[in-house]
């Protein structure tokens, strides 16, 4: 947890950066929007390299520094004021979307081209919300005010939902509405939280309220209250039912963002609560419940994927299942009982997770997105052909799963076998048979599209469009991220570490 | 009791009544009205929280009652959003209910909203 | 119990009387009205619990423009008459709901007593950084100068919200007008008051948004007021609402927040950080930047009520 007296460091040099990194897409958004027209995709297109080097660069200044930079608004200092803080876990979050929105930006160029003469809606909408979102993304993983993070996540919100329902059918309004109602009811839950908070200890800042914070009655509400408002936002089991007609019914580059990133900011901010606001409050039974969701929605979510005949809605039900291993990192980052800190394995486990999916899964939406442009349809009977006639997307397609399945070399094999050595270790086995099955139910799935894609058609195959090259390479290139990961150390990552106290755990045994 | 505690407790009146209002309801519109009488009671909880915090000439801690004016815009902004949804889901439909199969064979003597 | 606690506990009464009728009115319409009233009625448990601002931003905002939005949705979704297919919730949900509706309010109204006493609170530091501000208002000052990204921040999430509202539109209406063109009796009452009040009320905007440097007021109060005026004039046919993809109003829109990120990021040459405000200027940079906030705000809130686009651009 971040000492109190990090505060007290005041702006740290390069801390400017945190500033720009939020306010770049800000100021893109507001100029695309007043633009707009054919200059909405450009102002967007022109903001993306920028934003790719502030990220990269506060990685860096993480990274020499070893310590956290800060940044405090207005020169008013907390409590009074607002400050930004990125440690090695806001760098790793703001790399990954650095990365993740400029592809996914290039990806839609295609389908959100900008037709000569008048505004279009799609266009406008899409460029404008796509800036949106990285601005609210970057907000949330630098936030370090409680209330902040609260405008922070309904400037997501507000972003998200219109994404969902940009085609304008009946099926995604209904599922953009459901979902709006979700995350408004996880709103409520959190700023009520945070209201209980301040009331308790008269700061919002998280580094104080670390030093504040009592095991009392509450803090543990408030704790439970904001928790369960963020889980019901990232769609874990049993809130999850928002999720899939969501990120299957919006257009593929949208799936790709909703389902990459916009849903691991409020597991970003569950972790930013329970390991630095209130790191003394977890306790033992708090972490098994969060965990026993967690197994819930990997086997309940790998089972609705098996059984579903479209594909973007069995992506979307296998993000159900992903976002479980996310949370199985809190039940084993307990002080161990063996004597050995195995909180980091788990540390390191939970984040690679987050960063590993978001590029499989982004590479997944946007093959199945190339796909329903190709053939028309995205019914996994239908598939027959498909890989033949878009080797490399399918291809794309198979890397992306590898790190669902959590074989090597993948990212998300890594960040399982971290898990898998963390519970193990720590004798919760229990967590380790979740884990190993859940990959075989997701193996299950992924060979269900892939063996229907490489089976041969009944007759000739003719593709709707034909589909670019480039296109097709962007995916192939965002599923490689997640390939690449896979040559990440089987060991406790150093980057994610800075900031934390070592060992990483939680308050109880 | 002080007043401050008297509107705190009304306060989580309000939050209860508003989550009835919520899950009771099936039409959207008044699930909407239900989630704004939720953020009233979270409000007003705040607002006694600055009322408490009363010191240095202030009567009232001015930082709980900024948030909570942000707060209100924020609730204003969310409500338009969704109201927009469940008509444009009416126009689209004619139906405005978040379970599509009960149009199929709906009855369409409701005198309600 | 003296006769402040006595008339505060009817007050809390009424204010728990009127939502309970909300929630259990049968009529939508009832319901909104009820609303509305609760609204007015949460506007005085604001003044007692000595927050005027947020008392006017209650009543403007939580309970005129939110109640005007909803009359105007439940009016649609009359005259499409055809919003069947509801089902009143089973017996035994209402069990389960009235139960999680007790124990909710257990659970706050237990919290709440729990507060710790004295309360923590942050009124001694914005006391004594309220002069470098050079504002009499303390809320305007955590507004604008302690917490200003929050509301930078807000403002944008407002444009958002209109930009999501006008991406519900059918293609064919994009470039085009909100809502339907009014077609008001030219001797009726409503043109009566829109020719009347509007002035008046631009007036009374103008005057709440300059005097929340010193006292009550501020931006977000003084726009709803003027936002209210022009959705009176567009209601009575006065004036059509503009095509949104005309640039001068998307202009009105981005003014404030791009003046406002404007300034912030000039902090960081004149003033060292972002949104910082050179001591002897603040004021009078505050008052630049809540000036077209202030009118970003009010075009903001007007377009939302009167939502996306249902006229097809001509041509």
């Amino acid at each position: 947890m971040p000492n109190a007296a990090i505060v007290s460091a005041g702006t740290t040099p390069g801390g400017f950066l945190l500033v720009l990194a939020i306010m770049l897409p800000v100021g893109g958004l507001l100029l695309s929007f007043l633009l707009g027209g054919r200059h909405a995709e450009r102002v967007a297109i022109v903001v993306m390299p920028f934003g790719v080097a502030v990220a990269a660069a506060i990685a860096a200044g993480v990274w020499r520094s070893r310590n956290v930079l800060q940044y405090v608004v207005g020169g008013w200092h907390p409590p009074l004021g607002v400050a930004l803080r990125a440690d090695g876990l806001s760098a790793a979050m703001i790399v990954t979307a650095a990365l993740l929105v400029p592809g996914i930006g290039l990806f839609a160029r295609a389908q959100f081209a900008t037709p000569p003469g008048a505004e279009a809606r799609a266009p406008l909408v899409f460029w404008t919300l796509l800036l949106a979102v990285w601005a609210a993304l970057n907000a949330v993983f630098l936030g370090a005010d409680l209330f902040n993070l609260f405008v922070a996540l309904e400037l997501l919100t507000f972003a998200a939902v219109p994404l969902v329902c940009l085609d304008g059918r009946a099926e995604t309004l209904a599922a953009a509405l459901r979902y709006l109602l979700f995350a408004l009811l996880g709103s409520v839950l959190y700023l009520l939280g945070t209201v209980l908070l301040y009331g308790a200890y008269g700061t919002l800042d998280i580094a104080l309220l670390s030093s504040r914070v009592r095991a009392e009655p509450l803090a543990w509400v408030a704790l439970s209250l904001m928790t369960a408002g963020l889980l019901a936002k990232a769609a874990l089991y049993p809130l999850h039912l928002w999720l899939p007609p969501a990120h299957a019914g919006a257009p593929a580059p949208a799936s790709a963002l909703l389902s990459g990133l916009v849903v691991k900011a409020p597991f970003f901010l569950v972790v930013r609560l329970w390991f630095d606001v209130m790191p003394g409050l977890a306790d033992r039974a708090a972490a098994q419940l969060l965990g026993a969701l967690a197994a819930a929605a990997i086997l309940f979510g790998s089972v609705l994927a098996l059984r579903q005949a479209r594909l973007k809605l069995l992506i979307a039900y296998s993000t159900v299942a992903q976002i479980g291993y996310l949370f199985l990192m809190f039940p084993l980052s307990g002080k161990s009982q063996v004597g050995h800190p195995w909180g980091n394995s788990a540390w390191t486990g939970g984040v690679l997770q987050a960063v590993s999916h978001a590029f499989a899964k982004a590479a997944m939406f946007m093959a199945a997105g190339l796909v329903y442009e190709a053939l028309g349809h995205d019914r996994i009977a239908g598939l027959a052909g498909i890989g033949r006639a878009l080797p490399i997307t399918i291809f794309a397609f198979g890397l992306g799963g590898l790190s669902l399945m959590g074989l090597p070399p993948s990212g998300g094999f890594v960040a399982k076998a971290m898990l898998l050595t963390a519970a193990v270790a720590e004798g919760q086995w229990w967590w380790a048979l979740v884990v190993l099955v859940g990959g075989l139910l997701a193996g299950g799935y992924v060979f269900l599209v892939l063996a229907r894609a490489l089976a041969d058609p009944s007759e000739p195959l003719t593709l709707l469009t034909p589909i670019a090259r480039t296109r097709q390479m962007l995916v192939l290139a965002l599923a490689l991220f997640a390939v690449l990961l896979g040559f990440v150390p089987l060991r406790p990552s150093e980057l994610l570490m800075i900031g934390r106290p070592h060992p990483v755990v939680l308050g109880f045994k | 009791m002080s007043a401050a505690t008297l509107f705190g407790l009304c306060g989580a009146a309000l939050a209860g009544l508003g989550l009835y209002g919520v899950i009771v309801h099936p039409h959207p519109l008044r699930k909407i009205l239900a989630f704004n009488l939720i953020g009233g009671g979270v409000f007003v909880i705040l607002g006694i929280v600055a009322r408490r915090g009363a010191a240095a000439g202030f009567t009232s801690d001015p930082i709980p009652q900024a948030l909570v004016i942000t707060g209100i815009v924020v609730a204003f902004a969310a409500t338009a959003l969704a109201v927009a949804l469940v008509l444009r889901l009416l126009h689209e439909t004619g139906w405005v209910t978040l379970r599509p199969d009960l149009a199929i064979g709906a009855r369409p003597d409701d005198p309600h909203c | 119990m003296s006769l402040a606690f006595a008339l505060d506990a009817i007050l809390g009464l009424a204010v728990l009387a009127v939502a309970a009728w909300t929630i259990v009115a049968r009529d939508a319409f009832a319901a909104i009205v009820g609303f509305v009233a609760f609204g007015l009625l949460l506007a005085l448990v604001w003044v007692r619990l000595a927050a005027p601002d947020v008392a006017l931003t209650e009543a403007a905002i939580g309970s005129g423009v939110t109640g005007g939005l909803l009359v105007a949705a439940c009016s649609h979704l009359r005259g499409d008459a055809a919003a069947a297919g509801i089902e009143q919730p089973r017996a035994i949900l209402r069990l389960a709901a009235a139960v999680a509706c007790v124990v909710v309010t257990a659970g706050l109204a237990a919290i709440v007593l729990l507060l710790p006493d004295p309360a923590p609170t942050l009124a001694p530091q914005a006391a004594a950084q309220l002069a470098q501000t050079g504002l009499g208002n303390p809320v305007t000052a955590v507004l604008m100068a302690y917490r200003a990204i929050d509301t930078l921040l807000e403002v944008v999430v407002l444009l958002l919200a209109l930009v999501g509202i006008w991406s519900l539109a059918p293609d064919r209406f994009w470039g085009g007008r909100p809502g339907l063109r009014q077609h008001e009796d030219p001797n009726g009452m409503l043109v009566f008051l829109a020719r009347l009040l509007p002035p008046l009320g631009v007036l009374v905007g103008i005057h709440l948004f300059w005097v929340g440097a010193v006292a009550p007021g501020g931006e977000f109060q003084g726009a709803t007021v003027l936002a209210a005026m022009w959705l009176l004039a567009m209601m009575a046919g006065l004036v059509d609402a503009p095509p949104i993809d005309r640039r001068w109003l998307r202009l009105a829109l981005v003014a404030g927040p791009a003046v406002f990120l404007a300034i912030g990021l000039a902090g960081f040459a004149v003033a060292g950080a972002f949104l910082a405000y050179p001591p002897d200027h603040a004021k009078l940079l505050i008052v630049i930047i809540e000036t077209p906030v202030t009118l970003s705000i009010a075009a903001t809130l007007g377009l939302l009520v009167a939502g996306p686009p249902e006229r097809a651009p001509p041509g």
